[in-house]
């Protein structure tokens, strides 16, 4: 998947009618020839009563439009619509464009497990792209491995987790976090952390690992780890505490409405993050629309995308995000790795050269895609993807500076050994 | 924890008893508009936490208002927000109470399901109106940053700000309910609502007033909120606990109760919360809270009511 046959195929129109023009004018009479060259038969790549047709294959989509989690899963949903919809106007998969059926989490659990049933026993799904917080993933990872479905899981998470149905298209703890730590260690003579957290496992096992890192391999000191009720909107405390202890490194990890909370608190008392570094694992662009950008600017943040990324395939991606969801949305590191689901699925399923569950999941290790905005990954064969680790700078517009990369994909390690 | 400088922590007992005050006036400004429905009117307003939102959508609106055709006024920008938001919340309770609220006053167990399914509705409606994401709402420059005291004490400027609004509220609802004829209305109603409607009292005005009074404070409370908060379709969730906790313990008909109860939470909880760490803070404040209303049921102050 060259980047180049992307922006060809979406962003120019006139070069695509072009294109559709020759083929109606030369080529109708060549039309079933090339389908049937194209897209085996049926029987041959479904061999366990998938939802396939001749001409179609469908997959679920799974997220909250409704409740709490709207607000993080809404971009994951558009970004895997217009995943698909750019395969279906290359031609699908397997010669078959791609139908999805969405369901809605409604946030809460129990019916994110329900709506899976449904979309693999009922509709018979190929892949389901979805779930955002581990929560959700933990409710339905029985039902993928009970029903033997696929699931393509788009967050950066706590790690500790394997399974052969679930293909996690984000960045688990290890990759998120050691990268970031040594860069500000080295960059800005860090000595000395806090670390902060939402109360809940993803924030706890992240700062665990941030911990072991920072004592154990940097040999440095930690000088404060706290953890706030989720929800939390009152953080003067804590930042009265910071100031007198005065950390070289604020390592935050705080999620949703006290995310918001804490960065406009954190200003009010006169912290300038332009001078008292702090760094990130929590904040993608999409929380700076709530958080407001002039109240962050500043800020490190450790994420494998930022919109701001400058390559080429990013450079179409934005553009084509924008043009289907409109010019003010912004696309933050989740969105981005949603995105790689629907074409990690197509890529593997033509590598499989067939849309069963276990051959999908067989090939699934060593499926890369160079069309990816965030440059290049690949599916380890632990089913985490090999990506770059980058460091942005807040700015006040809300967007980041990408100011760091690995200079190598780092590698996928959801259990590691001496950070448990 | 205590090596710090004697200095150090005499700046640390300032900035402490500081962000303790600023909790106890945003306590009390949560809890003011709760304290008069459910106290005065006995309806569990499940509902309470989307009104304030819809002040702060209301103040969203108004900055981006401002920003747009009167950006030489964008300054007070947020004295006019306040204003549309009680207008915008009291309008939206009056039209509720009317609907839904006065044909469940025999059955106060009723309004509590009733008005939690007015929230989610009300969520939806922000999520379908404004976005499921949040908004960042822009505050006016001088709002922003705080003043330094001295070298190790600073003051935030927003902190103060909420500080004066809420005594203002607060010294408002006083004289309305203590030295107005509504007021005298509001009080006898609730303390008998027949004799009341005997002796030519409007009841059913008085409720209306009352319950829109109630949700107006909860807009100017939104609005104010987006100071230190987050604004969008759910956040009104994260206040609406710590709200009734506020009015519950605080004996749920006495402003005075309501006060000292704001404070009581507020204090022990920025107390706390410097010594161990957020979520433990919170732990202990509740357990503090369950025990006293274990030995007094009523709350911290009670008014003699006849039932």
């Amino acid at each position: 998947m060259s980047s180049e046959k992307l922006t060809g195929n979406l962003l120019t129109p006139t070069r695509r009618g072009l294109l559709v023009g020759a083929a109606t004018l030369s080529a109708t009479a060549m039309l079933p020839q090339l389908a049937l060259a194209e897209a085996p038969p049926t029987a041959q790549v479904n061999t366990t009563g998938l939802a396939v047709t001749d001409s179609e294959v469908t997959v679920g989509i799974l997220h909250s439009v409704t409740g709490t989690m709207a607000i993080s899963e809404t971009g994951s949903v558009e970004a895997e619509k217009l995943a698909i919809e750019q395969i279906n106007a290359q031609g699908g998969v397997l010669g078959r464009k791609i139908k999805f059926i969405q369901e809605d989490g409604a946030s809460d659990w129990p019916t994110f497990a329900e709506k899976a049933k449904k979309l693999l026993v009922q509709d018979k799904c190929a892949a389901v792209m979805g779930c955002w917080t581990s929560a959700s993933r933990k409710a339905v990872l029985p039902v993928f491995e009970q029903y033997n479905g696929m699931l393509y899981y788009p967050t950066f998470y706590e790690g500790l987790e394997q399974s052969k149905n679930v293909i996690y298209t984000g960045q688990e703890a290890t990759q998120q976090i050691l990268a970031g730590l040594n860069w500000v260690t080295k960059e800005k003579g860090a000595k000395t952390f806090y670390l902060l957290g939402s109360d809940y496992i993803w924030p706890r096992t992240s700062n665990k690992i941030a911990r072991k890192h920072i004592e154990n391999v940097l040999k440095l000191k930690v000088v404060g780890e706290e953890y706030f009720p989720l929800g939390s909107t009152q953080f003067n405390s804590v930042i009265n505490k910071m100031k007198l202890v005065k950390p070289d490194v604020i390592y935050a990890i705080i999620v949703g409405g006290s995310n918001v909370a804490f960065y406009k608190q954190l200003r009010a008392a006169g912290i300038d993050l332009t001078k008292q570094t702090l760094m990130t694992i929590s904040v993608t662009e999409d929380e700076i629309l709530g958080i407001g950008g002039e109240n962050i600017v500043g800020a490190y943040a450790c994420m494998k995308y930022f919109q701001s990324l400058d390559n080429p395939n990013n450079k179409a991606f934005v553009p084509a995000f924008k043009k289907m969801w409109g010019e003010k949305t912004v696309i933050g590191d989740v969105t981005q790795a949603a995105y790689l689901g629907p074409w990690l699925w197509k890529l593997t399923v033509e590598k499989a050269g067939s849309f069963d569950i276990d051959k999908v999941a067989a090939a699934s290790p060593g499926v890369e895609f160079k069309g990816a905005p965030e440059g290049y990954v690949r599916i380890h064969e632990n089913h985490h993807l090999w990506s770059k680790t980058r460091v942005g700078r807040a700015r006040d517009d809300g967007q980041y500076d990408v100011i760091y990369e690995t200079a190598e994909l780092m590698e996928p390690d959801p259990f590691p050994k001496g950070y448990q | 924890m205590f090596g710090y400088s004697l200095g150090e922590l005499g700046s640390i007992l300032v900035m402490q008893g500081f962000s303790g005050l600023i909790l106890f006036s945003v306590y009390l400004l949560m809890a003011l508009g709760l304290a008069i429905i459910f106290g005065q009117m006995g309806v569990i307003n499940m509902a309470h936490g989307e009104f304030m939102i819809l002040g702060a959508y209301m103040t969203y609106f108004c900055s981006h208002l401002f920003a747009s055709f009167l950006p030489g006024l964008y300054g007070g920008y947020f004295f006019v927000a306040m204003v549309v938001a009680f207008i915008a919340s009291g309008a939206a309770g009056l039209f509720v109470e009317w609907a839904l609220i006065r044909r469940l006053y025999a059955r106060p167990l009723d309004t509590l399901l009733a008005t939690w399914g007015l929230s989610l509705i009300m969520q939806q409606a922000f999520r379908s109106g404004f976005g499921a994401r949040e908004v960042g709402v822009e505050l006016p420059p001088w709002m922003m940053g705080s003043l330094q005291v001295t070298d190790t004490i600073e003051v935030q400027i927003n902190g103060l700000f909420v500080m004066g609004l809420t005594l203002l509220i607060t010294a408002g609802v006083a004289l309305l309910l203590f030295r107005s004829r509504w007021g005298l209305q509001v009080r006898s109603v609730m303390a008998n609502r027949t004799m009341a409607g005997a002796v030519g009292i409007d009841t059913r005005r008085t409720d209306r007033l009352t319950f829109g009074l109630g949700c107006g404070i909860a807009g100017i409370a939104g609005s104010a909120f987006t100071m230190i908060g987050s604004t969008g379709p759910t956040a009104g969730q994260l206040y609406i606990v710590d709200t009734f906790l506020v009015v519950v313990f605080g004996g749920a008909q006495s402003l005075i109760g309501t006060i000292a109860s704001a404070l009581t939470i507020s204090q022990s909880q920025s107390t706390l919360e410097f010594f161990l760490t957020g979520s433990m803070a919170k732990v202990l404040t509740l357990l503090i809270v369950i025990g006293i209303l274990m030995l007094r049921p009523q709350g911290l102050f009670a008014l003699k009511v006849r039932r």
